[in-house]
């Protein structure tokens, strides 16, 4: 039988507010185990929560950037539960009135762009962290978390394929950063990710019964964890068995999903609205302030790119991908002297290539974007050829110094004096009389011959245009 | 002389007829000789309070003092107190120092009272009679032999003693004003929202309110003047001026429409009680007020919608309470499931117990809708009912409990019956508005209480209404034998 995967994604994203969502305690990463807990997030008899207005504004920034509607009124619940790093005994979180629904955000795919919906989007605190190990019979409880903001993202049961997963999650991971309202930091896990995995015939409308994946903290883990769950659940399926409703647990080092707890073991979370919260009210003005402050997000820009400089689509996604991206693409472009495209295909192919091998992010690139900018000049202004521009961009990555420096040390600068490349072409047409006598008898195939010999003797510094012209005439004699 | 007031005491502090040391040295001795009898207190703080006396005595001596520097007062043992022992009448919090002061703590302390200790209280406020404290039942000073009400019932038997000029309590059914009702003394509860909550331990959030219980409506006025604004710490605490309420206790009662809810006048009413308060509405109709009847249709309703919505709050409020950061812990937890399940056996007590798996029970899956959701409703039509009773009525006038206080143990296994005393106060929570109960005679030597309700954030005229009957009256002045 031919099976259709169908997946839907939960993403909660640290909103990166200073202050905690209801309580002053900073949120900065790393500090000491509970030196970032105040008596409002220890949960102490008689603290009451007050909400942090800047998460108000991040989670409309978010949904105006996934064309989502703002709901005028929405409701904070408490989510009851017990577990030792969780101070209250309940997690406050919007739940049956959300601040963002019905929104969606487009993928690109190889095959064209698809649409994503997102059905709501809901701000709620963080839990702390219990720490197992190094506490012998004993859990550490780490309450530095406790009450960070979040934004939890839930998709629709659109993607199809991990492919697709991972493309939206990109396109999230993006977008969340563009806005400003959360680092996207997974290994800090300040973006973390559940999905939602079922598989159905191939044609059938009904979905099938899924499973939530979780611990599935970076990319290739996502890919990865729904690609094995898949493979698993069509085993079953196809040996006769159901599918259980269950929480499933990624293990990267065996690569594998395991039973974390079944829908029987699953809490009931006696939900009901917070009394120590008022109903969030969001007014039009509010919403129209925080559109005019929107910053270009990637949709846009890409656009813009596109019309502006020329562009293919598809480089142009790939300069959006992310804010950093952008930016240093469009720092290039203005010490390039405008070569928009020549810059394009610079940091497309040369660039990204390198950071990739050496697995690094463009903000940890050792080449700076003036720096790309100004080789791409020098390609557009003939000092350099574009064969001697690898040299130059491998003297950047190594940190040798700046382009015009290297160009000057290395002495990479094309010969453009005539009277020169004239001189280098006579001798060395007088230094090979038979391979002179040869072409001029009809063997034009030895042009090839005497390119290399003139681009050997110059160090390659020759514009490979201006030498086969002149060696042409040369050669007509 | 010790039964003046703190009107008087106030007078007494700033033209130094009296030190607030002398004063506070006074009320430190009357606790000590007399407190056995009543158990009112869980903390005496001598040392604060006599630390905090003399600051107030050097404020006084510098012209630096307000009309509270340095009266001597006691607070509930649910509001957090920095430094000192906050239990909420409860084992779970037994061994729990308040690293912070309640927001209602610091501003007496910044109006200069002066802190005597922590008065006795049903566990977590949950009581009518606070037979319900970890540290034993109070003992009504009208007769030690009867309670004193509940859950403030240490606030109202320590200021009905005069072991404090005044105490802070909380209300979230009637837990001021029914002891206050019982012990012959004066309580407010204000609007929902009048007072900030933050570091009132939480009961039922959406229902808790503070209050002061005090020997007379005018310093009930000035207490509250201190208490009462807006707290950014609370986001339910309302944003709106708070006014003079000492300045309108004297004005006219002449064209005051008082209401009469039928409800509340109906078969179940001990007669003798009937009989006190109709005497007092008399009182007002020569003061010039109007009387009608009127309903409140839904009032039937407000204890069963109460039983459901303060234990649903109350089973969340009280998961905190894990012996995981605070608080009792089991000896020797085999897992944390056996510490969760220890800590709050041994922590809570009983009535504790039953109100959170009340609670747990009207939220779960399934019986959410028939029970939460319901009683929302309810709550909402009980709400209207006041609404429109203000549309013809200043004031809502009712006996505050249906009977004088009841014996030590006569109810303790009966949760039913004790729910029912506070079937006239619960209304006023649910639907947030302010109510006071003040003394309105006797029944066989037990004091009894008149309930006065008001439209939202309209502390000031019921103020004013309690302290004109006050000044005809000398119910409130009274002492009980032996105190």
């Amino acid at each position: 039988m031919e099976w259709e995967t169908v997946i839907g994604l939960e993403v909660h994203a640290q909103l990166s507010t200073n202050s905690k969502i209801f309580s002053g305690a900073s949120t900065e990463f790393g500090a000491a185990p509970n030196t970032q807990a105040c008596a409002i997030d220890l949960g102490l008899p008689g603290v009451l929560p007050v909400l942090n207005k800047k998460a108000i504004e991040m989670a409309i920034k978010f949904g105006l950037g996934v064309q989502a509607t703002i709901a005028n009124k929405s409701v904070f619940a408490r989510k009851n539960y017990f577990y030792p790093d969780l101070p209250k005994g309940y997690q406050i979180s919007q739940y049956e009135l959300p601040i963002v629904h019905h929104g969606s955000v487009e993928i690109q795919l190889e095959e064209g762009s698809k649409k994503i919906g997102i059905t709501r989007a809901h701000l709620e605190e963080d839990a702390g962290k219990s720490l197992h190990e190094d506490f012998h019979g004993f859990t550490g409880i780490d309450l530095n978390r406790a009450g960070t903001a979040l934004l939890e993202i839930v998709s629709e049961p659109d993607m199809r394929s991990a492919k697709e997963a991972i493309a939206y999650l990109k396109v999230l991971h993006s977008l969340v950063r563009y806005l400003n309202i959360c680092d996207g930091n997974m290994q800090e896990g300040s973006f973390r990710c559940d999905a939602n995995v079922s598989i159905r015939p191939r044609g059938e409308k009904k979905l099938g019964t899924r499973t939530e994946l979780k611990n599935i903290n970076s990319f290739r883990y996502v890919e990865r964890a729904i690609n094995y769950e898949v493979e698993r659940q069509i085993s079953v399926l196809e040996s006769g068995g159901k599918i259980a409703q269950e929480t499933r647990l990624y293990d990267p080092n065996k690569n594998e999903t395991r039973t974390m707890r079944s829908k029987e073991e699953a809490n009931d979370y006696r939900y009901f609205p917070d009394p120590d919260l008022l109903p969030v009210m969001v007014t039009e003005d509010m919403i129209n302030k925080i559109r005019t402050e929107l910053p270009e997000l990637p949709q846009q820009k890409r656009e813009r790119f596109i019309t502006q400089y020329a562009l293919s689509a598809y480089d142009a996604g790939i300069l959006v991908s992310s804010k950093e991206m952008a930016d240093y693409y469009e720092a290039a472009i203005k010490t390039s002297g405008n070569q928009a495209k020549l810059a394009a295909n610079w940091i497309i192919s040369e660039l990204l290539g390198a950071l990739n091998k050496a697995n690094l992010d463009i903000s940890e690139s050792p080449i700076s974007a003036e720096q790309i900018g100004t080789l791409v000049a020098r390609i557009a202004d003939h000092t350099i050829s574009g064969k001697l521009a690898k040299t130059l961009f491998e003297a950047l990555w190594n940190q040798e110094g700046d382009v015009d420096a290297i160009i000057e040390k290395r002495g990479l600068k094309q010969v453009t004096d005539m009277g020169a490349i004239e001189k280098m072409i006579d001798d060395i047409l007088l230094a090979n009389p038979q391979h002179v006598a040869d072409y001029r008898a009809g063997k034009e195939k030895l042009f090839g011959f005497f390119v290399g010999q003139a681009m050997k003797a110059s160090a390659g510094k020759l514009n490979p245009q201006q030498l086969n012209e002149l060696l042409k005439k040369k050669l007509r004699g | 002389m010790h039964y003046k007031t703190i009107a008087e005491w106030s007078q007494e502090l700033s033209t130094k007829k009296i030190s607030s040391e002398e004063l506070t040295r006074m009320m430190l001795e009357r606790i000590k000789k007399l407190d056995p009898k009543l158990n009112s207190f869980i903390t005496v703080t001598e040392e604060h309070a006599l630390q905090a006396a003399k600051a107030a005595d050097t404020l006084h001596s510098q012209g630096k003092a307000g009309p509270l520097t340095g009266i001597p007062i006691a607070h509930k043992d649910i509001f957090c107190t920095q430094g000192i022992k906050t239990s909420c009448g409860s084992n779970m919090l037994d061994n729990f120092i308040a690293p912070y002061d309640a927001t209602i703590v610091s501003r007496l302390k910044q109006a200069g009272t002066v802190l005597l200790g922590k008065t006795n209280m049903d566990e977590f406020a949950m009581g009518s009679s606070n037979e319900a404290s970890f540290y034993g039942p109070v003992h009504n000073p009208w007769n030690t032999d009867y309670v004193p009400g509940g859950s403030s019932g240490g606030s109202a038997a320590a200021v009905a003693g005069y072991l404090a000029l005044a105490a802070t309590g909380t209300d979230t059914g009637g837990s001021i004003r029914q002891p206050a009702a019982l012990t012959g003394t004066t309580g407010i509860k204000p609007t929902y929202g009048r007072v900030s909550r933050y570091g009132m331990i939480a009961f039922a959030s959406s229902l808790d309110q503070g209050g002061i219980i005090t020997r007379s409506a005018e310093d009930a006025a000035w207490l509250l003047a201190a208490i009462a604004g807006h707290d950014a710490q609370d986001s339910t605490s309302m944003n709106l001026p708070v006014p003079d309420y000492a300045a309108t206790l004297n004005n006219s009662l002449q064209g005051l429409r008082i209401g009469l809810p039928k409800e509340h006048f109906d078969a179940n009413l001990n007669p003798a009680m009937a009989q006190a308060i109709q005497i007092a509405i008399q009182e007002y109709e020569k003061m010039g007020a109007s009387v009608q009847e009127i309903s409140l249709p839904y009032s039937s309703l407000s204890i069963p919608a109460y039983y459901v919505i303060a234990p649903a709050e109350c089973s969340s409020n009280l998961a905190r309470y894990d012996g995981v950061r605070y608080g009792h812990r089991c000896e020797q937890p085999k897992d944390l499931e056996d510490l969760y399940k220890r800590s709050r056996s041994e922590g809570f007590g009983s009535e504790v117990k039953r109100r959170i798996l009340i609670g747990t029970y009207a939220l779960s899956a399934g019986y959410y809708d028939a029970y939460y959701l319901k009683a929302q409703k309810i709550r909402h039509l009980i709400r209207n009912d006041f609404v429109e009773a203000f549309k013809k009525v200043d004031v809502i006038l009712s006996p505050t409990s249906p009977t004088p206080a009841f014996k030590l143990g006569e109810k303790t296994q009966d949760p039913i019956s004790m729910y029912l005393s506070d079937i006239y106060t619960i209304a006023a929570n649910l639907a947030g508005l302010p109510a006071m109960s003040l003394p309105a005679g006797f029944i066989d030597g037990l004091p009894i209480g008149m309930q006065l309700t008001g439209n939202f954030f309209q502390e000031a005229p019921l103020l004013n209404i309690a302290h004109q009957y006050q000044k005809i009256t000398d119910w409130h002045k009274r002492m009980p034998e032996g105190f």
